[in-house]
């Protein structure tokens, strides 16, 4: 499904503000898989997804969904493959559009873009009874800009935007981060409702090891622009939050210092 | 004093009314792709050059503003492809355009002014029939507007807007930013070519500075339109057409101050000054009056 072999890269190489981000990462995801990403920060997760999404090229290595070669594609040809949910809800979604045009947009995606409509009265029906499903009664505002949106709202519209057209694989990078607890658990309830009704292979980052461990069937852990840890099935599902931070101080010699991991 | 205002003030909505095609190619950059052109400054002049040389040369006066506006959009293909295939940023992509366009304009043209006279051709408009030049601009406007309101509801059109709106999420959704910014640019500065066109003919000669400022013009009905109707008009027509409207005030107030006796080479500065003053308005605001600051879309992730 998802096949990533040895990519590297490294920001800003040759000046005092080189960063190595990725050091040879190695994934294969199968059919389904619903993968956790957990890390301190640096480690690398989100440069993985900015990898697969095409936000900037490879320095080695490829990058296969699906048996395509996406290493060379530009970021809006690989958009077909994916599904996308970024940390700031500021990004997912067109402020200054509603809420009905940014999910006409998401539809298309993928897709030629023509001189047809931009959004046809039955993709509104369609599009009112999907919001209607996200339980936060914004199938009666399907004309307000998204903008005038909450940050939870926002987040469950781009979720909506991202698996519209089923994607091959959805990426969601720490896509509740930014949510207040009570918004993050709803945001992150859809999200496995979703998942589940579409069957979506999905690569999620997270900052809960709680999330991490309770949520899909496999794990990952990076550390340094590398895998140190993947685990799945029964072993994943008895792990521990301990576990987890032992798992990384024996992996990476370090202790987990990341006030935000352990506070979760 | 109040009777020699009166009488300049229709040929102040007629020249507003052409300046509002421009204001509309302004809107569709700074507004809708969030992209300050600068090349306006030149594709205006483009455009009135060759209107006026095509009917010069005996072409059809509607065949000719056709060229024009092709000629526009030629040079905002160029700008779009300085910004995207070659990584300049918007405000150089356009000042490097403008400043070619100046020897190509010349090159056009021959010499820096050429004169259409109203009695040898057959001009659209023109202000010795200002009447009739404001009917043929409203007539202009409206079918501009029409057009573009289709558009920018189409699937390409909400793809150009999202890519204006947030270039992230536009890629995202698989929308070629690129690609739809030198789309936005071309339509832009067409539409800018066409209202040179028509102004040359209009004042009866295509001059080598008629485009000078003209971005500023352009940003200040834009801006002028949005200060006045920003609160009742929320429909993306009703936006172009405050940006005509925009250029008309523009006009008359040019209109009342000359009246008031200040002299025409002052005008650049007092157009400067209304703009800057303008643009500061909503950013004192945010700063002094209010806590709810507006948030973009382009916040990185």
């Amino acid at each position: 499904m998802l096949k990533i072999t040895n990519v590297h890269k490294t920001f800003n190489p040759g000046t005092i503000n080189e960063k190595k981000a990725l050091n040879g990462v190695d994934l294969i995801l199968n059919e389904g898989d619903f993968v956790t990403v957990i890390g301190g920060n640096g480690a690398g997760k989100s440069t993985v997804l900015n990898m697969i999404a095409g936000v900037y090229p490879v320095d080695c290595g490829s990058i296969m969904v699906d048996d395509v070669d996406v290493t060379k594609l530009p970021e809006h040809k690989r958009a077909k493959y994916l599904g996308r949910v970024f940390q700031d809800p500021m990004t997912g979604t067109a402020a200054d559009m509603n809420i009905e045009e940014n999910l006409a947009i998401a539809a298309r995606r993928g897709k030629h873009r023509s001189l047809g409509w931009g959004i046809t009265a039955k993709e509104r029906a369609e599009y009112k009874e999907r919001l209607q499903s996200l339980g936060l009664g914004l199938e009666d505002r399907m004309t307000s800009k998204v903008g005038l949106l909450s940050g939870g709202q926002r987040q469950a519209v781009t979720l909506l935007m991202a698996s519209l057209k089923k994607p091959k694989l959805l990426l969601l990078d720490e896509h509740t981060a930014a949510l207040d607890p009570k918004t993050a658990k709803k945001v992150l309830d859809l999200t496995e409702e979703i998942v589940e009704k579409d069957h979506l292979t999905t690569l999620m980052i997270t900052h809960n090891m709680k999330d991490a461990i309770r949520l899909g069937n496999r794990l990952i852990m990076m550390h340094e622009g590398k895998i140190i840890y993947d685990v799945c099935g029964e072993e994943k599902k008895n792990l521990k939050v301990a576990d987890l931070l032992a798992k990384f101080e024996e992996v990476s010699g370090e202790e987990f210092a990341n006030d935000r991991m352990m506070l979760s | 004093m109040a009777a020699s205002l009166m009488s300049a003030l229709p040929g102040s909505v007629a020249q507003g009314l052409i300046w509002g095609i421009l204001a509309i190619g302004v809107y569709i950059t700074y507004k809708v792709l969030d992209f300050a052109d600068l090349t306006v400054d030149g594709s205006l002049a483009t455009g009135g050059a060759v209107a006026v040389m095509c009917m010069i040369n005996g072409m059809h006066p509607y065949l000719a503003l056709f060229l024009a506006f092709c000629a526009g959009m030629l040079a905002g293909l160029v700008t779009g492809l300085f910004h995207t295939a070659l990584g300049i940023p918007p405000i150089l992509s356009g000042i490097l355009t403008q400043l070619g366009l100046y020897s190509i304009n010349m090159r056009i043209m021959g010499k820096a002014n050429q004169a259409i006279s109203v009695v040898q051709y057959d001009l659209i408009v023109s202000l010795r029939y200002i009447p009739h030049a404001c009917l043929v601009t409203i007539g202009f406007c409206v079918v501009i507007i029409g057009l573009l309101y289709w558009f920018f509801g189409t699937e390409i059109g909400a793809g150009v807007r999202a890519t204006g709106c947030n270039p992230n999420m536009a890629r995202a959704q698989g929308v070629n930013t690129n690609a739809y910014k030198v789309l936005g640019l071309v339509l832009s500065n067409g539409l800018v070519g066409l209202s040179g066109a028509l102004y040359a003919q209009y004042q009866g000669s295509s001059d080598i500075n008629m485009g000078r400022g003209a971005i500023v013009i352009g940003l200040a009905a834009v801006i002028i339109g949005e200060v006045i109707f920003g609160k009742i008009f929320h429909n993306f027509a009703l936006h172009m057409v405050s940006a005509v409207i925009g250029a008309i005030v523009y006009f008359v107030v040019i209109a009342v101050v000359l009246q008031l006796g200040l002299e025409t080479t002052d005008l650049k500065l007092f157009s400067a000054l209304i703009v800057a003053l303008f643009l500061a308005i909503p950013y004192l605001k945010g700063k002094y009056f209010s806590q709810t600051s507006k948030k973009g879309g382009n916040a990185d992730a």
